[in-house]
């Protein structure tokens, strides 16, 4: 094995996918140079067999049917499936061929996420693959697209021996990273980290800017990440605290995975318009609704960033080669833009404000748990409001004034809907207005990297500030874990018997480290599969491992997958019922590792891992 | 090669060799090659004409391509191929939108559009001696010698670095929308 001579950043999103890279700084370069930082353009099919080379790689998979042939790559010429521009138009023209949005689907809990699953509803000669084996092929795509514009044959130059940070939203859990660092694996991945994507936007702020940004960091203010992209919002804190005299970055809060991006405003608006067109007595068939929502994405730019603009006209061609007198026409005003989109999805409301939860219909569809409130703002309100005391016990922070709400000081974008200056100004004066509520003093906006290719790009940042090139931002996990103990209880029918929550994994834990064994022992069936349910905090900073709950305030612990362990008969016998310990490591990749130890152990360095990831039931 | 010659015309032919061998160094070496039973080495390939740095096999029809380019992302050939006479207005104008949308971003992601003068339309402008008549054209009253001083009709255009698709397998250029059947 080669030592790798890159590193790679690869954005693995949940509607895009980018690729950045740099070279590894060597011993003979100076200590305080960093390597430039550079985009890898992909090369993609866009036609059935025409390829190009793109900033972004769409994160669909489209399947063919054996009587489209091939679709051959440079390097594959019997391929049959395609990843990029195509899959995505095809997505349009053919959905049930077509996976899209897999990395909403890796952290949802509801399904097997290692089950073949994808695409939903497909046709019977479509092989269905798993939300990991998705992902993977995005990888392997990226990867087979390095092997040849850069290794070009060379064995040592290939992505897989490089060093790879691929970014997963901040919001993912243990079990979602898991599957990432899996389907990396898969595509023969050999040093892998993960970074959380709010990290990587503020890393490649910080690239952006170069010498200057200590200038506009100072230690005591709060960075707030609003990264609002296709498919996810997300959202994060950074405290600037004091380490020593010197400044130091911590992440110090994340808020939940949110289903809610671009793509829905643009869907929103597309339903405004054929509503209107309806009215007119015209019929927009799924076809034309492809093209609606289309349209409307240009229109919702040109109106967001045009303010003397009053309205944008649509125009939908029929499907036939008469173009002219068959097609649809209507427009978008900006009326509908800010009722839709800007009040719509970012309403002014009060800090108190909290996302609305509708009950779920009895005859769901298998999906996605879909945002159930549009509004980012409120989703906002949420954070905050849950993190206000996110500071207060980071070393080094500056004491401030308790708030109902956490203050933030400095805003950064990221994600393509954050382009828009109207919806950044929509958030900024929505924030403004809380924190000057609250005793706090207005946000500034720190501007300047590209907001499409800045988490790509922030990898590799973080990359070389792992060889000593810039400041690390401190953070290790983001939530608290806990596993699930039912307590004796007299069975009382319609009665869940209690269950107290027992912390494996503290909040905060960095990567390679690992905490003590706690006192608490579970007994685990020789031979038999033993679940725990399994839960997850992203408020409760001060437990320790061993730390039971009894009782917990209804949204401070959130239930994930459970987790699983299987005792192999080996040394013990079957049935046998064995007390162990559960164990809790982060590794050097930044996935947890649960691990079962017995509290006798019959030979040595005795233990079995615990399954994360495991399909609830339902 | 000619059949076996008359008496006579060999006497002729020996008789012009001879003097041409004395005088031709370039015919001596043939005849002697000859001679010798070697055959005579082909003349030399013609040198291959350099070929421009893209893959230019797998495109083997860019005009085709770009065509079928703008087809795909305007309905650019549709558009042309409709008789616009029996409509109003407002319907040439509503394709010409998708036209217009998708052409451009067609052509805006494939190569880059500058115009070659940077003043602006109705600006006097100079044209200095030894400029390049592709570049500039002159109209109106047109006589003397440069400089030229006139009035910018028109900025020109320039496109730079055209990238089209590069073609992964074969594939008939000349097809520049498949027919579509939906099931």
């Amino acid at each position: 094995m080669s030592d790798p001579r890159y590193i790679i950043g690869i954005d693995l999103g949940t509607t895009h996918c980018a690729m950045a890279m740099a070279l590894l700084p060597t011993g003979d370069d100076a200590k305080d140079t960093s390597p430039a930082v550079t985009a890898f353009p992909v090369p993609q099919l866009v036609t059935q067999s025409g390829m190009e080379s793109r900033p972004l790689l769409p994160s669909c998979l489209y399947f063919a049917h054996a009587s489209e042939g091939a679709l051959a790559l440079p390097w594959d010429k019997e391929r049959t499936f395609a990843v990029g521009e195509y899959a995505r138009t095809r997505g349009a023209e053919s959905p049930t061929r077509v996976v899209a949005s897999a990395k909403s689907w890796l952290s949802h809990t509801g399904i097997d996420r290692r089950g073949p699953v994808l695409p939903l509803g497909a046709p019977e000669d479509v092989e269905k693959i798993s939300p990991v084996e998705a992902s993977f092929r995005y990888l392997e795509h990226l990867g087979e697209a390095w092997d040849r514009d850069v290794a070009k044959g060379d064995k040592s130059l290939q992505l897989a021996a490089q060093e790879v940070v691929i970014t997963v939203p901040a919001s993912f859990d243990a079990g979602a990273r898991e599957l990432t660092a899996e389907a990396a694996a898969a595509a023969g991945i050999e040093h892998l980290t993960l970074l959380e994507e709010p990290q990587a936007a503020l890393y490649a702020w910080i690239d952006a800017r170069g010498d200057k940004w200590r200038k506009e960091v100072k230690v005591g203010d709060v960075i707030l990440v609003v990264d609002v992209g296709g498919g996810t919002t997300d959202f994060s804190a950074i405290a600037a605290v004091d380490s020593g005299g010197s400044l130091e970055l911590a992440r110090v809060a994340v808020g939940d995975h949110i289903l809610l991006g671009g793509d829905n405003m643009d869907l929103a608006l597309a339903h405004v318009a054929a509503r209107k067109l309806e009215e007119q007595g015209k019929e927009v068939d799924r076809w034309q609704m492809v093209g609606l929502t289309f349209a409307c994405r240009v229109a919702k730019e040109a109106l967001l960033n045009d303010a003397s603009l009053a309205s944008y006209p649509l125009s939908i061609a029929a499907r036939g080669g008469k173009l002219i007198g068959g097609g649809l026409r209507t427009e978008i005003t900006r009326e509908e833009l800010v009722a839709t989109v800007i009040d719509g999805y970012f309403p002014v409301v009060e800090a108190s404000a909290r996302p609305a939860v509708r009950p779920r219909g009895g005859l769901t569809q298998a999906g996605l748990p879909y945002a159930q409130d549009a509004a980012v703002t409120r989703h906002l309100a949420s954070f905050l409001g849950r993190q206000a005391d996110a500071i207060a016990k980071v070393a080094g922070a500056s004491p401030t004034t308790s708030g109902t709400l956490l203050h933030p000081t400095a805003i950064v974008f990221n994600g393509g809907v954050m382009k828009s200056p109207a919806l950044r100004e929509r958030i900024v004066s929505t924030l403004d207005a809380w924190l000057v509520a609250d005793g706090a003093a207005p946000v500034r906006v720190l501007e300047g990297s590209d907001l499409d290719l800045a988490v790509a790009r922030g990898a590799v940042s973080y990359g070389l500030v792992r060889h000593g090139r810039g400041l690390r931002i401190r953070g290790g996990t983001a939530r608290a874990y806990y596993v699930g103990i039912e307590s004796p209880a007299p069975a009382v029918p319609g009665v869940e018997p209690p269950v107290s929550a027992l912390c494996v994994a503290p909040f905060g834990m960095e990567e390679g480290t690992n905490v003590d064994l706690p006192a608490h022992e579970l007994y685990v069936v020789v031979g038999e599969k033993v679940r725990f349910r399994f839960f997850g905090s992203s408020v409760r900073r001060a437990d320790v491992a061993g730390t039971e709950l009894h009782r917990w305030k209804k949204d401070e612990l959130a239930e994930l997958a459970p987790i699983e362990v299987t005792l192999p008969a080996g040394a013990r016998a079957e049935g046998d019922v064995v007390p162990v310990h559960l164990h809790a490591a982060i590794t050097e990749v930044g996935t947890l590792r649960l691990e079962a130890v017995p509290t006798t152990a019959l030979v040595a360095e005795e233990r079995w891992k615990l399954e994360l990831n495991v399909r609830g039931e339902v | 090669m000619p059949p076996d010659l008359p008496f006579l015309t060999r006497a002729w032919f020996a008789f012009a060799c001879f003097f041409r061998v004395l005088v031709s160094g370039t015919f001596a070496g043939s005849v002697w090659r000859l001679q010798e039973a070697q055959p005579v080495p082909p003349p030399p390939a013609p040198a291959p004409v350099p070929l421009p740095a893209a893959p230019v096999a797998a495109t083997p029809d860019p005009a085709l391509q770009l065509l079928a380019l703008l087809q795909r992302e305007g309905r650019f050939v549709d558009f042309l191929e409709q008789d616009v006479a029996s409509f109003s207005d407002a319907d040439v104008g509503a394709a010409a939108r998708v036209v217009h949308d998708g052409c451009r971003r067609a052509l805006r992601s494939h190569t880059k559009l500058s115009p070659l003068r940077t003043e602006e339309e109705g600006a006097r402008v100079t044209i200095a001696e030894g400029f390049a008549p592709d570049e500039v054209k002159l109209t109106g009253n047109v006589q003397g010698k440069a400089p030229f001083t006139g009035v910018l009709r028109h900025r020109g255009w320039r496109a730079r670095d055209l990238v089209l698709p590069t073609m992964v397998k074969a594939y008939d250029a000349t097809i520049l929308a498949p027919a579509e059947v939906e099931l």
